[in-house]
């Protein structure tokens, strides 16, 4: 199945008053945070993680709890937040453009003030786990909320209209209509998150600054203490434990919830090749399990006739116009607005403390990740293109090594990470060589595995006027593939640039075996003004980070992207 | 009025919307009463507002003004008494057709005990035993429809609302479909009160229904209230029954007016601009040519559909665009080629192409257009900015339409161009003007 994954993103739109709104209250929010740091204990003393093979399997459990809390939290959210977006006006006209912002900020940029404010906030330990889950949790959300909303606004009018006429409540059409009808982009974009939150996990749970050792124990911290202690063996040993628990996931939850969701699909013809999964076969030949689902449609019938006979049944949801503007709505808008201004004073007065000096280095830290993050695109961009093209160019090829590059995809760079500062530390300029490395894992598989995909696509009467034109390799290259690949590439590519952001963080400033490296970047400043307790520094440069990497995105990927759903899409 | 068999009653009701600072009236001032044992047929060219009427009847939409009553109370909200069989079967994928019927019933409180057995037997009565477990996806059109009949009646309601149940169907299953619910309902098979059908086939409302109400639109209105007084089953090759088809077309085509009233006026000018029907150069073509071997050029129009292959809504719009270009004059039910529709039809390509630029160039909103490319730089607009313009006459989305017909149109008389990567409405130089110059 020649799958081509998109984050859902909304259609291009200029910067308007929502963005400005939005970046304040997240300015104020910061600043906040930051006011709380202020009182964060001075040293933060870490747990000690045992590199034996026995606990392994704990620090594993450990890593997937914090995932699955995080993802559960991830969950209820996306489905309010969405729902209130798609059924009130008012309310979507804040939600949308700030949840437009937030897709696209670097989460990692947020783990300092987020890990300082909590640890002002609450115990040590308990600080940490929190700030990992929450963390892991701004990475997961956005774009399930996104999908959540973007189904419920897409359902279609006729199913909407028999819901009303056969007299659904608010519960059942959230049961028959609304979910069903959002289940699979909702799965598809849960697996995209999950995938996602192991990058950030592995972050948070090795994160050290200064005297204040945030980790936690799990695979994360496993993977960084035995790359400091030079351990090869439970290296590897915590990788393979890493790779094994994704892989586990994918075959014995993702996979089958696939299997299950196709009967969800909205087209109207039979698919001639629907997911599938041995394990869901398993588990729907269980007598076990049927007859547990019996019990379930039971307590399921008496939880409907409940709720029937309590809510009311609902007509179509308010068009535009009826909803009125209250005296009420406009004056908490107006509230709302003065607090998140007092909020963006107070950050803009703390920004003033920041020296002209300190803007300059802010200025060319900017500029130096920049350049790494274009340097690890290009790279990429170079091998995975010709590579996957002859890979889905081979349809047996590729249906062998697609679920390889899935897997190579889905192991977090961030757990890498220790391994190559190992690799790398000692060269000359190494630690530019990691951090180049490092964004390069992060970003490479997901462009292949996008490449692949759109290779595969490229229809089959195409390739045949190509060859019947006689067209040169490299004319075939300008008419056909790299068109037809565009989509997939843009696709790929605005993924990947955000995840190499986001790796700038943990790459540009690293203590490793007791030694502090950094090279000169915007990820450094932040994890430096950290360590040091420049709180107003950290501010500058956390705001400046989301500020550039929103304007990349508006200005480059958005119009790349609309460029290609426009021009180059093949269906 | 205080008669106790009147199910539904339509006191002034008008439907306006707002786009911007401009409201568009949907349907105005209708009025009319439904009384048990009826079977209304609502017909209409699209866009007539008929679809509309029936979502306000159910309750589905407030009407902007005017008052619905059912069984004399006021409605307020969705008419627990109605359900709707729609056009587009609007079946939930994810459940059985079972499944889709039993929900219907789960839906007004039933237990398993009571709906399951229910179900089941109205699958039966459409004819669909042995597919309960099936999923819609696996079934055809009309048998689609079927579990949309079965979800529809089995919930019992005083008032059964078909909203175009046949169109999306091939023609036999529409066929077979529409005997099977003649039959249903004649028996008494169903406790179905009355039944409401929107329709835009002058045929299907004529086989059908007991009393045919006719809509027209700009803006959307009631024209006529016909009783149709023919026994079941009725044949469509009876005098009866092609006399009542000859005058609703009579009706809906209307008669051709004088030059300025057809043309109307240009966008932004006092007076409402007339819409150009949306119809391809083809099929208009193909109705002139058709029309130029008949005797005289002359057809009755309630013909036409059957030879030419379009369904009556088709035909009305193309027997409007040829009747707005000044190629065919309508009276009481006929259409007759003019001298230059007869041109027209015997004409070469190119002079076809020359003879249309002529006539579109007449009409108002090209007029406009024009004046409005002439003006500008390079001789070019950004289809936008047009459509822009054109939502101070039209809703969004009739002007999105309304352009699309105005390029089309241009395009084929090479009166404009269209650059589609730029989205650039662009004036071609007048060929006239070439030719003068060139010979």
């Amino acid at each position: 199945m020649p799958q081509r994954l998109t984050f859902g993103t909304p259609p291009s739109r200029r910067f308007g008053y929502g963005d400005l709104f939005v970046l304040l209250a997240i300015a104020g929010v910061l600043y906040l945070g930051l006011r709380f740091a202020l009182t964060a204990p001075g040293e933060v003393r870490g747990p000690e993680i045992r590199l034996t093979w026995t606990a392994l399997p704990g620090y594993a459990a450990l890593s997937i709890g914090r995932m699955a809390a995080a993802y559960a939290l991830s969950f209820l959210f996306t489905i309010v937040y969405g729902y209130v977006a798609a059924y009130n006006r008012r309310a979507e006209m804040v939600m949308m453009p700030l949840l437009d912002v937030l897709q696209s900020v670097p989460i990692l940029s947020f783990l300092p003030v987020v890990l300082l404010s909590l640890s002002a906030l609450l115990p040590e330990g308990v600080a940490a786990e929190f700030a990992a889950i929450v963390l892991i949790f701004t990475s997961q959300v956005w774009n399930m909320t996104f999908a959540w909303y973007q189904s419920l606004t897409t359902i279609s009018n006729d199913l909407r209209e028999a819901s009303a006429i056969f007299r659904f409540n608010r519960w059942l059409r959230l049961k028959w209509l609304e979910l069903p009808f959002g289940a699979i982009s909702l799965i598809w974009n849960s697996m995209m998150s999950w995938a996602g939150g192991w990058f950030f996990l592995m972050a948070a749970e090795s994160y050290t600054v200064g005297e204040r050792d945030f980790r936690l124990p799990g695979l994360g911290s496993f993977l960084q203490a035995a790359a400091g202690q030079g351990d090869l063996q439970a290296l590897f040993l915590g990788i393979g434990a890493l790779v094994l628990v994704v892989v586990a996931l994918d075959q014995l939850v993702w996979r089958p919830l696939l299997a299950w969701a196709d009967r969800f699909k909205l087209e109207m013809v039979e698919d001639q090749t629907p997911p599938t999964s041995w394990f869901y076969d398993l588990l729907s030949d269980s007598r076990l399990i049927q007859r547990l689902g019996a019990s379930l449609a039971d307590w399921n019938e008496r939880l409907d006739a409940w709720l029937i006979h309590r809510l009311k049944p609902l007509g179509m949801p308010e068009t535009q116009s009826s909803q009125q503007w209250t005296l009420l709505s406009v004056g908490m808008i107006a509230a709302l607005a003065a607090v998140v201004g007092y909020g963006g004073l107070l950050a803009g007065r703390m920004l003033l403390e920041v020296t002209p000096a300190q803007w300059l280095e802010l200025g060319v830290g900017l500029g130096a990740t920049f350049l790494r993050v274009a340097v690890a695109m290009a790279i990429a961009l170079a091998w995975t293109i010709p590579v996957g093209v002859a890979i889905g160019s081979n349809q047996r090829l590729a249906r062998w090594l697609q679920p390889v590059v899935q897997i190579a995809a889905s192991v977090p760079a961030t757990a890498l990470f220790p391994a190559f500062l190992l690799i790398f530390l000692n060269l000359p300029n190494g630690l530019n060589i990691a951090a180049i490395v490092l964004m390069l894992t992060g970003t490479q598989w997901y462009l292949l595995f996008n490449v692949i995909a759109g290779a595969l696509a490229i229809p089959q009467d195409l390739k045949h006027t190509a060859a019947l034109l006689h067209l040169k390799p490299l004319a075939r290259w300008r008419t056909l593939t790299l068109p037809a690949l565009f989509p997939y590439i843009v696709t790929g590519a605005i993924t990947a640039s955000g995840g190499a952001w986001n790796a700038s963080i943990v790459a540009e400033y690293t203590e490793f075996g007791g030694q502090v490296r950094s090279v000169i970047g915007i990820g450094a400043i932040i994890s430096h003004a950290t360590a040091s307790g420049q709180y107003a520094l950290l501010l500058a440069a956390t705001l400046a980070m989301i500020l550039a990497v929103i304007t990349i995105n508006r200005l480059l990927w958005r119009r790349l992207y609309v460029l290609a759903e426009e021009r180059f899409r093949m269906e | 009025m205080n008669n106790p068999n009147t199910l539904v009653q339509l006191i002034n009701v008008e439907q306006r919307y707002s786009s911007g600072r401009r409201t568009f009236t949907a349907v105005e001032n209708v009025n009319f009463t439904m009384a048990e044992g009826e079977f209304v047929a609502l017909l209409g060219p699209s866009g007539c507002g008929k679809s509309t009427l029936l979502r306000i009847i159910t309750g589905l939409q407030k009407p902007s003004s005017g008052r619905v009553l059912y069984r004399g109370q006021p409605l307020t909200g969705v008419n627990p008494h109605a359900t709707i069989v729609f056009q587009t079967f609007a079946l939930f994928p994810w459940f059985s057709v079972l499944e889709n019927v039993e929900i219907a019933l789960k839906a007004r409180g039933l237990p398993p005990a009571v709906r399951l057995p229910r179900a089941m037997e109205l699958i039966d009565r459409v004819g669909l035993d042995g597919f309960e477990s099936a999923y819609p996806r696996e079934l055809s059109g009309g048998m689609r429809q079927k579990v949309g009949f079965a979800r529809a009646m089995a919930v019992e309601p005083e008032l059964l609302c078909l909203d175009e149940p046949f169109s999306a169907l091939d023609v036999l299953s529409a066929e077979s479909l529409r005997s099977d619910l003649i039959e249903l309902w004649l028996e008494g098979k169903i406790p179905t009160k009355a039944i409401l059908m929107v329709t835009h086939n002058i045929e299907e409302a004529i086989m059908l229904a007991d009393r045919i109400i006719v809509m027209d639109k700009g803006p959307g209105r009631i024209v006529a209230d016909l009783s149709v007084g023919l026994p079941y089953p009725r044949q469509r090759n009876t005098s009866a029954f092609t006399a009542l088809v000859d005058r609703v077309y009579a009706l809906l085509a209307g008669q051709t007016q004088a030059e300025h009233i057809e043309l109307g006026s240009a966008p932004g000018e006092p007076g409402a601009t007339r819409p150009l029907p949306q119809v391809s150069i083809n099929n208009l073509t193909g109705l002139l040519e058709h029309l130029s071997e008949q005797e005289k050029g002359h057809a009755d129009i309630y013909r036409l559909p059957e030879r030419l292959g379009v369904d009556s809504d088709e035909l009305l719009r193309l027997i409007e665009a040829a009747e707005l270009l000044g190629f065919v004059h309508v009276s009481q039910g006929d259409v007759a080629l003019t001298p230059l529709g007869d041109t027209f039809a015997d004409a070469s390509i190119l002079a076809r192409k020359n003879i249309f630029a002529v006539r579109i160039r007449r009409l108002p909103i090209f007029k406009w257009l024009i004046t409005l490319l002439r003006a500008s730089e390079s001789r070019s607009l950004g289809w936008d900015v047009v459509r822009a313009a054109l939502e101070l006459e039209f809703p969004p989305d009739e002007a999105e339409r309304q352009l699309d017909t105005i390029v089309d149109w241009g395009r084929y008389a090479e009166v404009l161009a269209y650059d589609d990567d730029k989205a650039l409405i662009t004036l071609e130089p007048e060929a006239g003007v070439l030719e003068k110059t060139g010979t």
